[in-house]
């Protein structure tokens, strides 16, 4: 044996370069077939990176290319708005209460897209929830509430601390949706209790009342401290924003440190004032405005609603208007952006993460809930938006960025549709959560593209 | 290093392949979503049922939808609820005097206002509550504007 093939150090190289080039490019066929979400269930981690492979039919969205879905729940109840910690629980507020609770704490501990832990806590139904401090804020429908949490988690039989307390009960537009500031304040919603403040609630032809004391106490979005406890609207609050019939989507934007927040638009127009109105003109107005607010503003319910065809604010019918005549609606304060009639904006989130592409960055992400009021003409809404931000400016040519929801071509009456988007969070991976209050499904959005592949 | 070759080709071929089934599986998996629509039953008297379904269309869609499903925690279903096939002069009253307060139907709790509907003629309201107890799934008899009359006549007296 004189000739033993002894390998040089020069073959040993060669043969481990050969291993490492057979290795990626078979983890970059791999890679390339999940971006094209054409993976298995049976979800495995990437090695590359911390994201688990989405559903094969990313749980029946549709996505832009790239992005994929994963269905972390199907049916949990009526969920409402929703909210992600840095440890990756999910939190999510019930309208109504299931098995007895209006929290649900959700939770994939391992990371492989599944969820493994589900618990739940708070005798209330409502809509708002949010993390801050340390604290879980969730809010009734009469009540804001918060639950300490330890290392990320609301530990089983934590009471809450109130926070504010004893809104007016009411019977309409009653959701208390919440967001907070870097300045120690929290901002919530309060709706009109009433579609158009007539003085015959929805009744064909009848007035407003002038001047609306529903504007008093409701109708606006009202600031609170954040911390301090067992305040009350008529004590503690701060009336921040008036003239606003709903705004279930309300969110922070901490790049121009400003509130913004989406209005459902008045209903009915043509039932109610058919002189003066086509079922079409109807069915598109008022826009669903998109609202950036500062200290004061008011934006004119009920007496004004904005035309997003004659771009201002007009004159409502129960006021005097026609559809064309501005009167005392001269001046006031426009939306940024304008979508059309009864799509039910009910939920806002900038983007902050670094997950998805760069245009996503600092944008806005909005969950329309659907119509219900564009009868007789198909009901729309039903997805995810997207508005990207220029210069602190929202850009007209918004995307619709998750569709996909309803699981069939036309909606014609609200209960056609099979889910419903209602609530929007961020991971602190850059990941989209969203909630469905039809039966509970809650989605979490990944970018599959090439930043994906990078990222190691 | 002709090995290592081989299992550079072996793994491209493979992870094709994989590609390959996945991709046949997800193209199983793509079945269209079918939506039943409830089928109105049998009419009472079909030109009844025709003018009160143009009633309905004008004055009740818009809350009730077109199904007669209504919309969750808003305004509720005509579906086989206690108001439509039970008792007729309550359900006439509701038509015409409208209802607000926490009303349950089918489990459901709902608080909004329904308008009076008093604006309508005695045909109109018998015409829209025979159509909506026999559409929707719902197969009650029918309501005579006799009935409709008698009702407001009482609440007109109150
Ligand atoms: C503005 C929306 C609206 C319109 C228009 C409307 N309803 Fe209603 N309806 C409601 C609401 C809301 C309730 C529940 C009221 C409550 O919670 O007290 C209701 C309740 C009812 C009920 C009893 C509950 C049930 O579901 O069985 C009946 C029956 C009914 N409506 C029939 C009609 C008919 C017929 C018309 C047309 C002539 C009509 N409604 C028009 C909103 C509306």
């Amino acid at each position: 044996m004189k000739h033993s093939i002894k390998k040089s150090p020069k073959n040993y190289f060669k043969n481990f370069l050969t291993f490492v080039v057979t290795f990626s490019i078979f983890s970059l066929c791999l890679i390339s077939c999940n971006s094209n979400n054409s993976e298995q269930k049976d979800v495995e981690i990437d090695p590359k990176n911390k994201f688990p492979t989405a559903d094969s039919d990313n749980g029946g969205l549709v996505l832009p290319e790239n992005f994929g879905a994963i269905a972390l729940t199907d049916s949990i109840g009526r969920a409402r708005h929703i909210a992600v910690n840095d440890q990756g629980n999910i939190y999510v507020k019930m309208r109504r209460l299931a098995d007895d609770k209006g929290v649900l704490h959700l939770k994939d501990s391992t990371g492989n897209g599944k969820l493994d832990i589900s618990s739940g806590f708070g005798d209330f139904g409502g809509t708002g929830i949010a993390i801050y401090k340390n604290y879980l804020y969730c809010t009734s429908d009469s009540a804001i509430y918060r639950f300490k949490m330890e290392n990320g988690i609301v530990k089983p039989n934590t009471s809450p601390d109130t926070i504010v307390k004893g809104f007016i009960v009411q019977r309409a537009h009653a959701s208390k949706p919440i967001t907070f500031d870097g300045n120690g304040n929290m901002y919530v919603t309060i709706g009109a209790p009433s579609n158009a403040c007539q003085e015959s609630p929805r009744s064909p032809g009848s007035k407003g009342f002038d001047p609306c004391s529903q504007l008093d106490l409701q109708a606006g979005i009202w600031q609170f401290k954040a911390e301090k406890l067992n305040q009350t609207l008529q004590e503690d609050g701060h009336r921040y924003a008036t003239g606003i019939r709903n705004a279930v989507a309300i969110d922070w934007n901490f790049n121009d440190n400003s509130l913004y927040a989406l209005q459902h638009g008045r209903d009915q127009l043509s039932h109610l004032f058919p002189e003066y109105y086509t079922q079409e003109q109807s069915a598109e107005l008022p826009a669903e405005e998109f609202l950036k607010i500062a200290d004061g503003d008011d934006f004119g319910w009920p007496y004004c609603y904005y035309d997003q065809f004659q771009e201002k604010k007009v004159l409502a019918p129960e006021y005097g208007g026609d559809g064309k005549k501005v009167e005392r609606c001269e001046g006031i304060t426009l939306p940024i952006l304008a979508f059309p009639g009864h799509w039910a904006p009910n939920d806002l989130l900038f983007y902050k993460g670094d997950q998805f592409p760069e245009k996503y960055k600092n944008g806005a992400f909005i969950a329309f809930h659907g119509s219900w009021n564009r009868a007789p003409f198909p009901q729309q809404g039903y997805f995810v938006a997207f508005v990207s931000f220029k210069d602190g400016k929202p850009q007209k040519d918004w995307e619709r960025f998750a569709e996909g929801f309803t699981q069939v071509d036309s909606v014609m009456s609200t209960n056609d549709a099979k889910f419903r988007p209602v609530g929007l969070a961020e991971g602190s991976d850059g990941s989209l959560y969203i909630s469905d209050s039809a039966k509970g499904k809650i989605w979490r959005v990944i970018y599959y593209g090439e930043k994906l592949a990078l990222k190691d | 290093m002709r090995k290592g070759l081989l299992v550079l080709i072996v793994g491209v071929l493979f992870s094709a392949w994989s590609c390959q089934s996945k991709k046949e599986e997800t193209a199983k998996k793509e079945e269209p979503v079918v939506k039943e629509k409830p089928k109105p039953a049998a009419p009472t008297a079909e030109d009844v049922v025709a003018a009160g379904e143009k009633v309905y269309n004008t004055y009740c869609m818009v809350c009730h939808q077109k199904d007669g499903n209504g919309v969750v925690g808003m305004n509720p279903p005509l579906t086989q609820t206690k108001y439509v096939l039970g008792d007729k002069a309550g359900l006439i009253k509701i038509v015409l005097g409208g209802l607000s307060g926490d009303i349950e139907v089918k489990g459901e709790m709902y608080s909004n206002v329904m308008p009076p509907h008093n604006f309508l003629n005695d045909k109109q309201v018998s015409d829209v509550l025979t159509f909506v107890r026999s559409s929707f799934g719902n197969d009650a008899d029918a309501v005579s504007k006799e009935e409709v009359a008698i009702v407001r006549a009482e609440q007109e007296t109150k």
